[in-house]
């Protein structure tokens, strides 16, 4: 696959998290996001943690350059609690997190999980105060009557601390649950969608929010989809997409109304009616929508395919891409062990020019547009050598099995890499397994 | 001419051919793809059931015998069944440091 300059070449770079095979539950993965720098690096887990991760460079020149990323702070999100009047578990699994642009010193991040988004700070603290008047320096109170004389606290250096605390906590606006966040590019709102209803908040205002899209029946039985994703336009302000349960994509402008149940635009493929099945309302179900950089495309993932469309045309994509065809064939099997239902993200790289998405088996997929070929890599501990080139890998849909190749039937379903991440500028991407977060660099950057 | 529009015929789209599998299996499986049942099942994630009544109640009208636990079944919604200690989650472990941050 051709970057800028030749072939892009994949390598290992880091792996974090635990060996063994035992997976607790609390650390399953659920999100990963660069902010927008890419210095740093968050993740959430099912277990309501976050853990930020920040990029330290070793050798700044290319070809030779390299990074590493350490962990910079560790909290605890989200906590589990139970809805007592509804009978209701709320998890503590972090759903999202999404970074704020950089305005000080400190960084912001806001994460969310089924019914509560939280925005969390997170501040540097190289210096602490020392010669105070009337206490020690362990804390302890002087007597006043030993004090003789006044002198001026200082500020020394010390250990660098970085500290995360909750600014505001946006809740009880969802009835449903939160499948996105979104932060406008106007820095002062954002939205957040659950199931049937989007909702957009100021971040300085937690005690309510404006109801933006609402698409429960006044039926219930009468429910024939639901929202899976949303997301602001990078630059447009007053625009936003939302998919759906059905395959399609609503584009809605803010300014046409408060309420913006009426799409602006109304993005779907058509299907050929003699094609089908009962498996095709489900695998048409989107489970990401992301905007290119540049604003002009939107890219959406199904459960075979990820489609890029262009915002002028709604009638169809201008690309399709196909993630793992071959499941087409076994869709009665991953629809007994729910594996039909999984929700992959897809991601775009830096300049809108390559597309990643995860797959089962650890496996993920990068589609390079410009230069149409794909390639299939393999997150896994075996390729974890310092900068190990990692093979492609390729699938065998049926027939003869060629040397290296991995039948379908072979394929580990359990091993689904869900969540990727791409830096915003350089070719380090971030992918999780169920455990595990590999990193992975360009051999030339 | 006769015997290549048999051969189309015969050829079905892997995906209905995964259709008529699951319908096999599942002959009570409604003819709603993808539709409400399925819709209601993910808005309902998270929804406990108990009341300390009717798990009493159900529990003094069997007397010695076991109390029936619910099948595994894709189509099923809300819980007619009485969850029993057993059914319980689990106390959850004290929250502890991400193996990430290891």
């Amino acid at each position: 696959m051709a970057g800028p300059g030749g072939d892009m070449q994949w390598c290992f770079s880091q792996v974090k998290g635990a060996i063994d095979d035992d997976v607790a539950e609390a650390d399953i993965i659920s999100t990963v996001e660069f902010n927008h720098t890419g210095e740093l690096l968050a993740t959430g887990d099912k277990g309501g943690r976050v853990v930020i991760f920040q990029q330290e460079i070793e050798n700044k020149n290319p070809p030779q350059f390299r990074s590493e990323y350490n962990v910079y702070s560790t909290f605890q999100s989200h906590e589990p609690e139970f809805d007592y009047l509804k009978s209701l578990e709320i998890e503590e699994k972090i759903n999202k997190i999404r970074w704020l642009p950089q305005k000080n010193a400190a960084q912001f991040l806001l994460s969310t999980n089924d019914k509560t988004i939280k925005l969390w700070k997170i501040s540097e603290r190289d210096k602490r105060p020392e010669g105070y008047n009337l206490k020690e320096e362990d804390g302890r109170y002087k007597d006043p009557n030993t004090i003789t004389s006044l002198r001026v606290p200082v500020l020394i250096p010390m250990d660098l601390m970085v500290e995360a605390s909750p600014r505001r906590v946006f809740a009880n606006a969802h009835t449903y649950h939160i499948n996105s966040i979104s932060v406008n590019s106007d820095n002062e709102t954002y939205l957040s969608a659950d199931d049937l209803r989007i909702n957009l908040w100021h971040l300085e205002i937690t005690d309510r929010s404006f109801n933006i899209v609402d698409i429960k029946p006044a039926n219930m039985e009468e429910l024939t989809e639901v929202i899976t994703a949303a997301e602001f336009h990078p630059h447009q302000c007053n625009t936003f997409v939302y998919s759906s349960s059905k395959g399609t994509i609503r584009l809605c402008d803010m300014r046409a109304s408060a309420l913006c149940d009426k799409h602006s635009k109304l993005f779907e493929e058509p299907e050929d009616p003699s094609n089908r099945s009962f498996f095709s309302e489900i695998i048409s179900s989107i489970s990401d929508v992301k905007f290119s950089h540049n604003g002009r495309y939107m890219m959406t993932r199904d459960y075979l395919s990820v489609k890029i469309w262009d915002l002028n045309m709604e009638n169809r994509p201008v690309e399709t891409y196909q993630v793992h065809e071959y499941l087409r064939s076994k869709l009665c099997s991953l629809y007994e062990n729910d594996c039909i239902f999984d929700k992959f993200e897809c991601c775009w790289n830096g300049n809108d020019s390559v597309v990643m998405t995860g797959s089962y088996n650890n496996f993920f997929r990068m589609f390079d547009r410009g230069h149409r070929r794909d390639v299939t890599l393999e997150a896994s501990r075996e390729n974890s050598k310092p900068m190990q080139v990692l093979k492609p890998r390729k699938v065998c849909a049926g027939g003869k099995r060629k040397k290296d190749e991995i039948s379908v039937d072979s394929l580990d379903f359990n091993k689904k890499i869900l969540h990727t991440a791409w830096h915003p500028q350089d070719n380090i991407i971030a992918v999780a397994t169920t455990n595990n977060l590999y990193i992975f660099q360009d051999k030339v950057i | 001419r006769a015997s290549e529009q048999n051969t189309e015929e015969k050829m079905i789209s892997p995906e209905k051919a995964e259709e008529a599998k699951l319908k096999a299996r599942y002959p009570n499986l409604g003819n709603k793809p993808g539709g409400s049942d399925l819709l209601r099942k993910r808005l309902q994630k998270g929804q406990k059931y108990f009341d300390s009544g009717d798990y009493n109640m159900a529990k003094a009208k069997i007397k010695n015998k076991q109390l029936p636990t619910a099948a595994p079944e894709k189509t099923e919604i809300t819980g007619d069944h009485i969850p029993t200690p057993q059914d319980l989650p689990q106390r959850k472990t004290s929250l502890v440091t991400s193996k990430l941050a290891g």
